[in-house]
């Protein structure tokens, strides 16, 4: 059987959608930091882990774990992880960019570097969810609906994923735009360029 | 494994060369490549000791013939360098090329312009273009564009497992049959905002590096770049172009424990190499040869050395670190070793694991102290990254 | 020691983002890692630049933080012990 979307989830705009039902609005006039503390304390996350993470991995793991929390399925252990973006780890490479041109008084701070690099939410997503599967995170322009499903489709085929988490995950200080998504080989929305492009609108 | 993966083309540039011979050279003749730092201004140089490519920018610049209005970062100057002798390798040609794929890996892309210039930019337009290369792809975009490639192209970030996964991405497209012939590698030049990161994290060693010995103080940070050019069974039979070797195995795997840190058992380590061996349809015995990942910090060379002992079942093969003669290369490990994998199997040599004078308490494990010359036919090329991202490659004959 | 002891509580909850936590949360003989305030490797770390900038305290070896990272306790003393600032 060909992969399906089985469930998605948005957060954008101050809003956070599960399978395209809006489940929280943030306060008007948020920044992306306030909105995205809102919703983790809204949805009960509890993971204090959290607090210490760049602005990137805040996003994935609220994203992954409203989606994965939402849905009364099991995780699949060797459910594959797929994450794209445009502007990488940016906000906290530019954090750790400052503390180092300082001069003399220059310290870099480990727990801002430990987060200088995209895949490290991959990582924590892996860490929370018990997942030692394939993974990969690249980085497009835009969204790139073509390579996401050539790549899901060969996750699945070729590696023995039986299941795989994609996901846009694009913060750039206050821009952001989640987009993860579900892909199985059971019933469920096609796994298409169009229903991905119309899902992530 | 149904289509088998052929490489037919590799170039490099490392501490210890500039091209793949030169490479191959120094490897045999014992000459590492770490020294003081003499590129860039830190306030750790006398701290620290890197593989530093021994070329400034400028110089680099001429290698290349670039305009003198460019606006390429160290790394892809790097990476430029040594796609150019993979492609030549290979017989092939880029230029115009649509059918060709690239699929390029770099953690810093052009850092270290925008860290070197970060000052500046608001008041000096000439420095401006170099903030288009900030990110990862349009250094790639860069180097494609150099070699007139019109195929696929892109860019993976998976920290210090990078190049590995650029392999297996490449290897996965040639199998499915959307690519006939593709370039897989990474590059990483040395810069401030990883050399002060690693610092920070206290695993850059003061001396020598020393993989898998039990006074093992940490890594040193290199720079390099390295390709490999894969291609499919029809198309080298086409050109009648004689394969330097094959890609049997490659697997990826998380080992969802920590940011940085390896955990204990090496959990991911080992279901990288063992789903490897299951994608290669190989038994772990069928295994001449182990370049490690072997950073030589105290977390890692622990955690592999036991998956590897989980893995061969105590009886692990010949094994070797090449980080003693270059550096930590960061994304470009990966294609670096795989180079140095198929001198490997071309020469029927394992490279020796230098600086190594004591057996780690915790295990039984001597890595291979002097040059040796066997029948090698199969290796396995270890590769593991932060964020947990580990990656295993398999080469045979 | 009473002073340094809350200054470093609130420097702790800062530095290492421990948002869901008070100065009245921390005792100084609770233990930071592990079973304790569950403090990780990287937090660790954090504590070594925090004796560095603030106390003027320099540790080469990751692994001699263990010991003076116990408790507030003990790093109050290793501070009042050696801080050069």
């Amino acid at each position: 059987m060909e992969n399906n979307i089985i469930h998605y989830c948005n957060i954008k705009n101050n809003e956070v959608f599960l399978d395209g039902k809006k489940l929280y609005s943030g306060q008007d006039g948020d920044q992306f930091l306030d909105f995205i503390k809102g919703v983790y304390k809204n949805f009960e996350l509890n993971y204090p882990k959290f607090y210490k993470m760049d602005p990137l991995c805040k996003l994935a793991i609220t994203a992954s774990s409203i989606l994965l929390d939402g849905i009364d399925q099991d995780i699949d252990p060797d459910m594959g992880l797929l994450l794209s973006n445009k502007s990488s780890c940016y906000d906290v490479d530019v954090k750790h960019q400052d503390s180092i041109s300082q001069g003399e008084e220059s310290y870099a701070s480990p727990a801002n570097f430990v987060y200088t690099l995209p895949n490290i939410a991959l990582g924590e997503i892996s860490i929370k969810y018990k997942l030692r599967s394939e993974n990969s995170f690249f980085i497009f322009e835009g969204f790139n609906p073509e390579f996401m499903i050539d790549y899901a489709n060969s996750m699945t085929k070729l590696r023995k994923s039986s299941s795989v988490l994609c996901g846009w995950i694009e913060v750039k200080e206050n821009v952001y735009n989640a987009f993860m998504f579900l892909v199985k080989p059971e019933a469920g929305l096609a796994f298409t360029k169009e229903n991905l492009l119309n899902l992530i609108e | 494994m149904k289509e088998k993966v052929a490489i037919t083309g590799m170039g490099i540039v490392s501490a210890i060369g500039m091209n793949a011979e030169e490479n191959f050279l120094s490897l045999k003749d014992n000459k590492h490549g770490i020294s003081k730092i003499a590129h860039i201004e830190t306030t750790l140089k006398d701290k620290i000791l890197v593989g530093e490519i021994k070329k400034s920018n400028q110089e680099l610049e001429s290698l290349l013939n670039l305009p003198s209005k460019n606006n390429f970062s160290r790394s892809s100057m790097l990476g430029a360098i040594a796609a150019k002798e993979a492609v030549q390798s290979a017989g092939i040609s880029t230029d115009g090329n649509t059918s060709i794929g690239f699929i390029n890996s770099t953690t810093v892309g052009g850092m270290d312009m925008i860290e070197k210039y970060y000052r500046d930019f608001l008041d000096q337009e000439e420095l401006q273009h170099y903030i288009e290369v900030h990110d990862a792809g349009s250094n790639t975009d860069l180097i494609a564009e150099h070699l007139g490639i019109q195929g696929f192209v892109t860019t993976i970030s998976t920290a210090c497992s990078s190049a590995a996964n650029a392999i297996m991405l490449g290897a996965k497209m040639i199998q499915s049959g959307r690519l006939d012939q593709v370039i897989v590698g990474g590059m990483d030049g040395l810069c401030k905002f990883t050399i002060n990161g690693f610092n920070t994290l206290m695993i850059l060693s003061d001396t020598y590096n020393q993989p898998f010995d039990d006074q093992r103080k940490g890594l040193n940070l290199g720079e390099g770049a390295a390709y490999l050019v894969l291609e499919s069974e029809a198309s080298y039979q086409k050109r009648n172009k004689k394969p330097l070797a094959y890609l049997k195995g490659y697997a990826n795997a998380n080992d969802a424990f920590h940011q940085t840190a390896s955990s204990e058992q090496g959990d991911g380590a080992y279901l990288a190499m063992k789903s490897a061996f299951e994608v290669a349809g190989m038994k772990p015995e069928a295994i001449d040869y182990v370049n490690v990942h072997g950073t030589a910090t105290p977390n890692n060379d622990l955690s592999e050395g036991r998956a590897m002992i989980k893995l061969f079942d105590q009886k692990v093969p010949d094994f070797s670190s090449t980080k003693p003669f270059t550096g930590h290369t960061l994304a470009a490990a990966a294609s670096v070793e795989a180079v140095y994998s198929i001198f490997a199997l071309r020469e029927n040599l394992i490279f020796p694991s230098l600086n190594f004078q004591n057996k780690m308490e915790e295990f039984d494990l001597t890595p291979q102290q002097e040059l040796k010359e066997k029948e090698i036919s199969a290796v396995l090329s270890n590769s593991f990254g932060f964020g947990g991202n580990c990656s295993s490659l398999i080469f045979v004959k | 020691m009473e002073e340094l002891k809350t200054e470093l509580k609130e420097k702790i909850i800062e530095a290492l983002n421990l948002e869901d936590m008070s100065v009245e949360d921390i005792n100084d003989t609770d233990m930071l890692f592990e079973e304790g305030l569950g403090l990780d490797s990287i937090d660790a770390l954090e504590l070594i630049i925090i004796l560095d900038k603030d106390y003027g305290i320099k540790l080469t070896d990751s692994k001699d933080g263990k010991k003076i990272f116990q408790s507030i306790e003990t790093m109050a003393q290793y501070i009042t012990e050696h801080r050069t600032k």
